[in-house]
Formats: structure tokens, C-alpha cells, sequence
């Protein structure tokens, strides 16, 4: 029992990467999961948490959300995020914002402030700007890095991310080079709070080279982000394995109706999914984590109130190929 | 057991005091999609063309909430979604926000094979239209003086509309197993009247409004709230899978137990052709069809 936080900065990092690629995202971790473990220790309910360091992940330039999003085929950013409640299964989500510094607080406020769920384009600016949140340029959220990766992608000719398509050697060594950075980063964060309350938050620029208008897993409740009673679940890696899987969903689904532990939950939509396309963490009423991915790393990092925290990229526990 | 199979739907949430006019002519336009899906299913077209064919008539009738005939935003314009889900390997293609594009469930379609996403919006998809050549019209053919009134009615009322004393029509969808045993579901709608810009319902988002899969194919309609945060569409599949139960004990015991306040509706077929509804609103639109000969329309 006690409370529980897990966050990741996406899954599908390459084997190896070059110290200032790695350092920089280590410390970001470090620092959004203290950020969460204070917020629970002064008995913050889990909704707020996971917005609250679902908002650190965005602000950081190194991770695919927020600023440091990843750009689309006109080189521009198109962000999306959701956020669920466990107790109530209240939710938010948007998609296609591009000048919102925060989009998992505006995903909040669509929850909060509107008869909807899911707010897109041009209404969801709309709204950002009725409910007075901060924004900014959209050149606020490009950085260097994204513009190399949108580069090297339409080199490559490739939406950056099919691991199953055999690449042409030059786009490999490309790929490689690209700062070894995650290709398929998305952030999320899943908090129980001592009195038992779940919540779920995932947030993304989305998928490199990609057209403008698409729509990944990572707003879709039940596929990217998913909360109940049971537990919460933030997914990352490739969108197409995560919506076809409805992956949050199932890992309460199996908890519930399998009555699987949140071990054994978590990792079979992580199994059943094709080698290098999915991650997740997931944390259960009782305090448990999980962190399981079938891609060569994933950045994450957890905590328990027995005192275990945990920050790591590699070493997975479940099969994983390349 | 086996065969196929076939349901559509036309709303959940029926007006009782719908004027029997209008009830027939919804049950009639039923009947006609049943049929045209039965012939498409005798003639072994596989399900995932035939949910596209009947949604698509579906969406060209200006009687029910998608296509022409979709209800309006609270700018009085029309804004449209639909998803079409594949049952085999899973396959989707959903598609918000559409304006000009008069079939939308095609376009869905065509963002599930041409594109390398599942989802496209707003004036992507717009553009996405415009390059794959689809048939495109001006907002105003979407819409109709029925909902130009009713969403003046809405204003004045101030509200959302899901509320039976300003009937809305609603949301199309269609549930197919063909022959082979293949699952399709595919839906499409206009979305709430008197919506805000940009919201985007239940229908597009797989697991929520929609979901097709080895074992069945669903599609749902009602408050779209309550059909996301039950995961309505893919909770049928999910009993179905590791709770083991058949598709009438799933769709009943999803009703029953995952709506809480909510109200909604759905049709579903599984792969080995049973067909199967539930909704705990007044009345779902909705018509099926088996191969053993079995038909039926009906609202209440």
C-alpha cells in the first residue's frame, strides 16, 4: 500500500548513446520524479500530480512533448495529450495544438471546464486562448535536434518509426546518428496517492514526418492513457501497436476480468505486440509498479513510499529484439 | 451457428413522441442498408466493404446524423467523423473534423489503406481528401433546415444536445461478419448539436465508439462521454476475450454494468454470426440481418 509514481520519456531508444544525449534526459527524469514524490508527500491527489510532472516532462527541450516535440512533414509542431481520473473515469484529451506551452494542462481543462472530452485544431486553440493559458510562438517548441531528425526522415523518404520495414543503409547510419534519441518518445506519468486515487497523463509532439493532421495513440483513452479503480497505465512507443492493442485498456481489462496481478497485466499487451513498438508504466491502487517495454530501452523512472525509486533507460526484463 | 451477418444503427436515445412518420422513414432507410449489405455479403464482398458500403448510404440519406444530415456546431456549420476497423489484423482508419468531404467513412478508409497512420483531422484530412481525389461539396450540402432548427432550439435552451425534449438524430454505424468469418464495424456522425468547434466524440476514437476484432465487431452510439470512459466498444470484445463470455452475455452485461449514469447503445455480430444489441436509452435505431434468414428493424 502507500503511494506510487511512474513516468517515461519514451520507448524505442537505441542501443547505445553518446553521454550528452543520455546525461540530459537522466537529469530530467531525476528531476520530474522528484518533483512527483514531493507532490505525494504533501498529499497531492494523483490527478494533479501526474499533470503536474506530465508539465515538467513537456517543458523539458530533450523529450518528445511540449517544447522539444518532434516536427511534421511542414516542419512545424502539432501536439497532443490526455489525462484520466481513475475514481470518476473522467477524462480530457486534445490534439493538433501548436502554440499551447502546456498541453496536458489544457487536456485538463477540457475535462474540467466542458461538456467534451476531446478537443482538436483549431477549436482547442480557440479554447486555450478563452481559458487565458499560457502560449507561445510556435517556434518556441522547435529545437536543433528536431530539425536534423525531420531532415534525416525525409531523407530517409520515412515516417521514422517502422521498425519492421528494412532500411536502406545510408537512412540506418542516419538514424544512428541522429543523437541516438528516442524515435518514438511520448511522456507520461501514472500516480496513486495515499488515499488510493489513480490517474493516468501522456503527452507528445507525435511521430516525426508525419502529415499533418494525424493523431496518434497518445489522446485516445483506452489506447494511450487509460485510469480506473484498478489501476493507471501511460503507453508510448509505436501508434499504430497501441491504438490496434487499446494497450492501457487492456492491462486493467486483464487485471479485472483475468484478475492477472499488474505484473503479469502489463506485460502481455507488451508481448502481444510486435518486438520494438511498445512500453508502458503502470502503477495499481495497492502501490505496485511496472515498467515493462519490448523495445531495446525506454526512458523511465519510478518511486514507492517504502522508499524504492528507480531511473533507468535499458535493461528490460521482458524479451525484447531488434 | 456461422454465416454471416449484419447490423446497423441509427442512434441510440429515441424521442418517444417521434412522430410515426418519422419513425417509419428511419426504419424504412434501416431496411434499405440491411438489404443492400445482405446483397453485398451473398455476392462474397468481404466485411470490411460492406460496412463501407452501408455507412456510406447511411451518410448520403439526410435522415440520420452523419453525412449530409449531420447535426451542426455551435457556428451552425458541420463537422463530421467516422473509423473503419478491420477485424483480422485490427486495421483501422478514422477520420474528424471533415467539412467538405461528402462520404466520410471513405475517407476513413482511405487513411487506413493509403496513409501510414490511423487517424487524420481537420484540414489534414481535408488535404488528404483533395490529394486522393475523393468527392468534395460545399459545407452547406451537409446541411439540412431540420437541424438549422433544432440547433436554434438548442441555443435557446442553452444546451448540449442530449436531451430528449430536442430529439437529435444520431450517429450511424454498421457491424459486419462475412462468410470467411471476418469482423468489421464501421461508424459515422456528425457529433453532438450545438458542439463546440473541434470537439471530437466517441465514434472516431478505436475502443470507445468502435472496435473490430477476431472475435466480434462493434459499434456504438449514444452520450459520448459515457461510451469513452466505459471504452464501451472494446469492454464487448474484452469480456468476450478474458472473461469468456458469448456476445449476448457481453453486450448485456457491458450495458448493464459499464454505463454507470450514462445512456448508449450498440450493435454487435460476432465472428461465428450471432448478432447482438443493447443500449439502456428509449429506443436505439437498428436493423440486422443473419444468413438463416432472420431479419429485423426496430426502435423500441
Amino acid at each position: 500500500m502507500g503511494w506510487a509514481i511512474a513516468l517515461h520519456g519514451g520507448a524505442g531508444v537505441p542501443l547505445s548513446m553518446p553521454p550528452e544525449n543520455r546525461l540530459p534526459r537522466e537529469a530530467g527524469l531525476r528531476h520530474c520524479l522528484d518533483v512527483g514524490i514531493a507532490a505525494l508527500k504533501s498529499h497531492m491527489h494523483a490527478l494533479d500530480v501526474v499533470e503536474l510532472v506530465v508539465r515538467e516532462l513537456e517543458n523539458f527541450p530533450h523529450f518528445n512533448a511540449g517544447k522539444g516535440s518532434v516536427l511534421n512533414t511542414l516542419g512545424t509542431v502539432e501536439m497532443e495529450a490526455s489525462i484520466m481520473d481513475g475514481k470518476t473515469k473522467k477524462c480530457g484529451a486534445v490534439s493538433g495544438l501548436t502554440t499551447v506551452v502546456n498541453p496536458i494542462s489544457l487536456a485538463r481543462l477540457v475535462m474540467d471546464k466542458t461538456p467534451h472530452i476531446y478537443l482538436a485544431f483549431h477549436g482547442a486553440e480557440a479554447f486555450a486562448r478563452e481559458q487565458g493559458v499560457e502560449t507561445a510562438d510556435p517556434t518556441h517548441f522547435i529545437t536543433p535536434e528536431n530539425i536534423e531528425r525531420l531532415q534525416q526522415a525525409k531523407e530517409a523518404n520515412r515516417v521514422q518509426i517502422d521498425y519492421t520495414q528494412p532500411m536502406p543503409r545510408e537512412a540506418k547510419k542516419n538514424a544512428a546518428i541522429a543523437n541516438g534519441d528516442s524515435q518514438t518518445g511520448t511522456v507520461g506519468c501514472v500516480a496513486v496517492d495515499s488515499e488510493g486515487n489513480l490517474a493516468s497523463a501522456t503527452s507528445t509532439g507525435g511521430l516525426v514526418n508525419k502529415m499533418v493532421g494525424r493523431i496518434g495513440d497518445s489522446p485516445i483513452i483506452g489506447a494511450g492513457t487509460y485510469a480506473n479503480h484498478l489501476c493507471a497505465v501511460s503507453a508510448t512507443g509505436r501508434g499504430e501497436a497501441i491504438l490496434r492493442g487499446t494497450v492501457a485498456r487492456d492491462v486493467a481489462a486483464l487485471m479485472e476480468f483475468k484478475g492477472l496481478s499488474l505484473k503479469e497485466a502489463a506485460a502481455y499487451p507488451v508481448d502481444q505486440a510486435p518486438p520494438g513498438t511498445v512500453g508502458l508504466v503502470a502503477v495499481s491502487s495497492t502501490g505496485e509498479v511496472t515498467m515493462p517495454f519490448n523495445t531495446p530501452g525506454m526512458f523511465r523512472a519510478c518511486a514507492t513510499e517504502d522508499g524504492y525509486s528507480e531511473i533507468s533507460i535499458w535493461d528490460s526484463p521482458i524479451k525484447v529484439s531488434n | 451457428m456461422g454465416g454471416w451477418a449484419i447490423a446497423v444503427h441509427g442512434g441510440a436515445g429515441v424521442d418517444p413522441n417521434l412522430p410515426k412518420e418519422r419513425q417509419e422513414e428511419g426504419m424504412r432507410l434501416l431496411g434499405r442498408c440491411v438489404d443492400v449489405g445482405i446483397s453485398a455479403l451473398r455476392s462474397n464482398i468481404p466485411a470490411i466493404d460492406v460496412v463501407e458500403l452501408v455507412v456510406r448510404e447511411l451518410e448520403t440519406d439526410p435522415l440520420f446524423n452523419s453525412g449530409r444530415g449531420s447535426v451542426l456546431t455551435e457556428n451552425g456549420t458541420v463537422e463530421m467523423e467516422a473509423i473503419i476497423m478491420d477485424g483480422p489484423k485490427r486495421r483501422c482508419g478514422a477520420v474528424s473534423g471533415l467539412t467538405t468531404v461528402k462520404n466520410p467513412i471513405s475517407l476513413a478508409r482511405l487513411v487506413m489503406d493509403k496513409s501510414p497512420h490511423s487517424y487524420l483531422a481537420f484540414s489534414g484530412a481535408e488535404e488528404f481528401a483533395e490529394k486522393q481525389g475523393v468527392e468534395l461539396v460545399d459545407n452547406e450540402y451537409f446541411i439540412t433546415e431540420n437541424n438549422v432548427a433544432m440547433l436554434k432550439l438548442a441555443k435557446e435552451a442553452n444546451s448540449i444536445v442530449f436531451d430528449y425534449r430536442i430529439p437529435a438524430p444520431g450517429t450511424v454505424g454498421c457491424a459486419v461478419v462475412d462468410k470467411e468469418g471476418r469482423c468489421a464495424a464501421a461508424t459515422s456522425t456528425g457529433g453532438l448539436m450545438n458542439k463546440m468547434r473541434g470537439r471530437i466524440g466517441d465514434s472516431p476514437l478505436i475502443g470507445c465508439g468502435t472496435y473490430a476484432c477476431e472475435l466480434c465487431g462493434v459499434s456504438c452510439t449514444g452520450e459520448g462521454e459515457a461510451i469513452i470512459r466505459s471504452t464501451l466498444a472494446r469492454e464487448v470484445a474484452a469480456v468476450m476475450e478474458y472473461k469468456g463470455l458469448n456476445l449476448h452475455e457481453a453486450v448485456d452485461f457491458v450495458i448493464r454494468n459499464r454505463l454507470d449514469e450514462g445512456k448508449a447503445g450498440l450493435i454487435a455480430l460476432s465472428k461465428k454470426g450471432e448478432v447482438a444489441c443493447g443500449f439502456n436509452t428509449t429506443g436505439m435505431f437498428r436493423g440486422c440481418a443473419t444468413e438463416d434468414g432472420f431479419m429485423e428493424v426496430g426502435i423500441w
